[in-house]
């Protein structure tokens, strides 16, 4: 019944996604006044609550585990603890497609109840764009991707969750992601609009800025969390290998990251108008392909838990059809929008301006490393694209990038000289070179190490310097969230360089009772003895970790689940505050012996307090950036009240 | 030199107990140096039987044998470039996460060069023209 009821909301939903497509449409060719052409806000505010219920149904019967569903069946048991149970829900195809387009719906819903700063016409092509992008995936779902389909007769057991993913981090990442690949099609549908109806100034900016950041903070907060359950699930001690499901959520989130900084030129300067509509264009389009990556199963990882051709080719024409059509609509429109403001070589535009192309260019060859080996394989060889390859790529264009970063934020709109900002240019050039030479002297990272510390030391000053001169009372909230974000960018990078260049790691096979040194600390296998959880078995070590201060029990283990069957290992991680001692218990080495795997990195968890710190500093900015919004309408509803009283008198 | 603590390497593990098909799968060799290179090259080898992982990564029983395989062969004296060549001829380009240049992956460089050189003309032309 709860299944029926959910598959009942969602093609009620789905029609009315039609109507707030018609509707919107209508709206646009100047039928607003009109019954039909009235209903576009209500049909989207409506058609969300219709989907919240889908989905709580779904989360229904996840939760109680009903076999005679037919997902459930294949990826759920009852033997799971219910935050699992519940998690699984969106931890398989069908399921996650449903989260992203609920999410989908209610981002019209909050465009439709809360947008209010631009005209009519524009905001009926903008819920037109969004209804038109929620039918091809409303189609996508009800035709070949039912989540509600019913199993008879009912299963008697169910295959339960991939092991892997029966983890905090992934009941997280997933929904989290989505609202940043999906708060994304907002820019897209508002850049659409704004191609229909022509207006690209910087009213447009500021109306999009907020949906912007809100989706960039939520990638950024995914990415990070992905990251960080990779890390510590897997058990293998990396944090990014760039695999081609960590870099589909990474190009949306370069894509966004170029445009929330155009969007900000556009916004103050009413320039880069074209570039600006581009971008928001490419953000979404990139959500789109990494969608049909993960989902389509055309790579085989970890994540792609779908292998199914037939939805891979649908989701290959909604992609076409979305992003060829808003490329075909911007070349014929782009011609007719103005250029918007022009500016100097030294400014804050062309500071931003060399981020911007820096950032296309990374997402060009993250976007080339990640289709090239599938092209390839179409032609019939096989070739891998890894570290070695993205590291120093990525690195030629985020080194520039990172360089115009330090001194970027501190120049002047239009026109600026390097002269005005000669003392900060010196400090920040003098501990740039101070690092490096303290690096290669005492150290022995390697060269990308170095440079992405020496740039981490530098950015971690320079991220304060736009304080200088300024009474901190008066700062804006948005400049603090601008700050923060690239203080957060410098402590993220430190983690990442500290990581890579003085990791160290250990490979024993010990008897309980030996000792091994590992970094400062030495760590003793005190016994090795079985554990039972609600549906896994395990052998837990128990390490003894003296030292530098420290004198604590790790406790790897290594699971055995039996639903479906298959051996995880649980990494013991020890977080200091200058590193992680992270441990591993291998198998045993059949004398009495066990593997064990330990790694001392130090500073690693900077790489994720950074992430936090950029998405908090987009929070600032968002807040600072609607305060200021409901200042101005304050101000422009103030003029027109003294206007009308002048009038009247 | 090396041969000796590569021999000490092997030896170690196996005391007492029955030697492994792959005793350096998992043991790491007595000279740090030749130990930091092996490292440095498992991590750019990709285990043929998972999924997107290096064979320092993977658990496989293969990954443990092209483990075995590499750290014997650095010990032996061969260069990392040099396993990796062998690697490459037995299992293809694809056993390498660093891929070489020849005719199936030109453009994975000739690009990024494209890309340089699109973002230095999109950088002059829109900051080389003066404001106002």
């Amino acid at each position: 019944m709860i299944a029926e009821l959910g598959l009942a909301a969602l093609w009620l939903a789905a029609g009315l996604c039609v109507l707030q497509f018609v509707s919107g449409a209508i709206g646009v060719g100047g039928g607003a006044d009109s019954a039909v052409g009235a209903l576009a806000r209500p049909a989207a505010i409506v058609q969300s609550l219709l989907l919240v219920i889908s989905f709580a149904c779904l989360l229904r019967v996840f939760a109680v585990t009903d076999f005679s569903v037919a997902l459930v069946a294949a990826n759920s048991n009852p033997d799971k603890p219910l935050i699992y149970r519940i998690s699984g829900a969106w931890g398989n195809h069908e399921g996650s497609m449903l989260l992203w387009v609920t999410i989908l719906g209610l981002c019209s819903a909050l465009v439709a109840l809360f947008e209010k700063r631009m005209d009519d016409r524009f905001m009926k092509a903008a819920l037109a764009a969004q209804g038109f992008v929620a039918l091809g995936f409303f189609g996508f779902l009800l035709l070949s991707s039912n989540p509600f389909a019913r199993l008879d007769p009912p299963a008697e057991i169910g295959a339960g969750l991939n092991p892997l993913l029966q983890d905090i981090g992934l009941a997280m990442h997933p929904p989290t992601l989505y609202l940043g690949y999906v708060g994304l099609s907002v820019a897209f549908s508002f850049v659409v609009a704004a191609l229909i109806t022509r207006q690209a100034g910087p009213e447009l900016a500021r109306v999009m800025r907020p949906w912007v950041l809100a989706a960039w903070v939520a990638l950024t907060l995914g990415i990070a969390a992905g990251s960080y359950w990779a890390y510590y699930e897997l058990g293998w001690g990396g944090w990014w290998f760039w695999d081609p499901v960590e870099n589909a959520s990474l190009m949306p989130w370069l894509a966004a990251t170029a445009l929330l900084h155009s969007v900000s030129v556009l916004a103050a300067r009413d320039a880069l108008r074209t570039w600006t509509i581009l971008l928001g264009v490419v953000a979404f389009s990139m959500s789109m392909v990494g969608t049909f990556l993960v989902r389509s199963g055309i790579l085989t990882s970890v994540h792609a838990f779908a292998v199914d051709p037939e939805r891979g080719a649908f989701i290959l024409v909604l992609l076409t059809i979305y992003i060829g059509g808003a490329f075909a609509l911007f070349a014929l429109r782009a011609g007719s929008l103005a250029e918007g403001k022009r500016f100097a070589m030294v400014s804050r535009e062309g500071a931003l301006v060399v981020n911007n192309v820096m950032l296309s260019a990374i997402l060009a060859v993250v976007l080339l490393g990640t289709l090239y080996p599938l092209l390839a394989e179409a032609f019939g060889t096989r070739v891998s694209i890894g570290p070695p390859y993205y590291n120093p790529v990525t690195a030629i264009f985020a080194v520039p990038m990172f360089l115009v970063l330090l001194i970027g934020p501190l120049l002047r709109w239009k026109r600026d000289s390097l002269s005005r900002v000669a003392v900060p240019l010196a400090i920040v050039c003098a501990i740039l070179a101070g690092s490096v030479s303290v690096l290669v002297l005492f150290t022995g990272a390697g060269v990308l190490a170095t440079i992405g510390l020496a740039l981490a030391a530098a950015l971690a000053l320079a991220s304060w310097l736009p304080l200088r001169g300024r009474q901190l009372r008066r700062v804006p909230l948005a400049l603090w969230g601008s700050m923060l974000a690239h203080f957060g960018l410098a402590v993220s990078l430190c983690g990442m360089a500290s990581e890579s260049a003085f990791s160290v790691e250990r490979l024993v096979a010990v008897r309980t009772g030996d000792q091994v040194e590992i970094g400062p600390f030495l760590a003793r296998l005190e016994s090795v003895e079985p554990v039972a959880g609600p549906n896994w078995t395990a052998l837990e070590g128990k390490i003894a970790v003296t030292g530098n201060g420290v004198d604590t029990l790790l406790r790897p283990q290594a699971r055995y689940f039996t639903q479906p069957f298959q051996g995880t290992s649980e990494a013991a991680l020890l977080t200091l505050w200058n590193g992680q001692l992270y441990g591993i218990l291998g198998e045993a080495a059949g004398d009495g012996r066990w593997q064990l795997r330990l790694w001392w990195k130090p500073f690693v968890t900077l790489i994720w307090y950074g992430g936090i710190l950029i998405a908090l500093g987009g929070v600032l900015s968002i807040f600072g950036h609607l305060r200021s919004s409901v200042r101005r309408r304050k101000i422009r509803e103030e003029f027109a009240r003294r206007r009308a009283e002048r009038d009247a008198a | 030199m090396m041969l000796a603590a590569a021999l000490l390497a092997i030896a170690a593990p196996g005391a007492g107990q029955a030697v492994s098909s792959a005793p350096l799968a998992n043991t790491q060799l007595a000279d740090p140096q030749a130990e930091a290179a092996a490292q440095a090259l498992m991590e750019e080898l990709r285990c043929l039987t998972c999924q997107s992982q290096s064979i320092a990564d993977s658990d496989a029983p293969m990954a443990g044998d092209m483990r075995h395989q590499v750290r014997s062969r650095i010990a032996a004296g061969e260069s990392p470039d040099e396993v990796r060549a062998w690697l490459v001829e037995r299992y293809g380009d694809y056993v390498t996460y660093r891929p070489g240049f020849d005719a199936a992956t030109w453009p994975l460089f000739a690009l990024p060069v494209l890309f340089i050189l699109l973002a230095g003309v999109v950088l002059v032309r829109r900051l080389g023209r003066r404001g106002e």
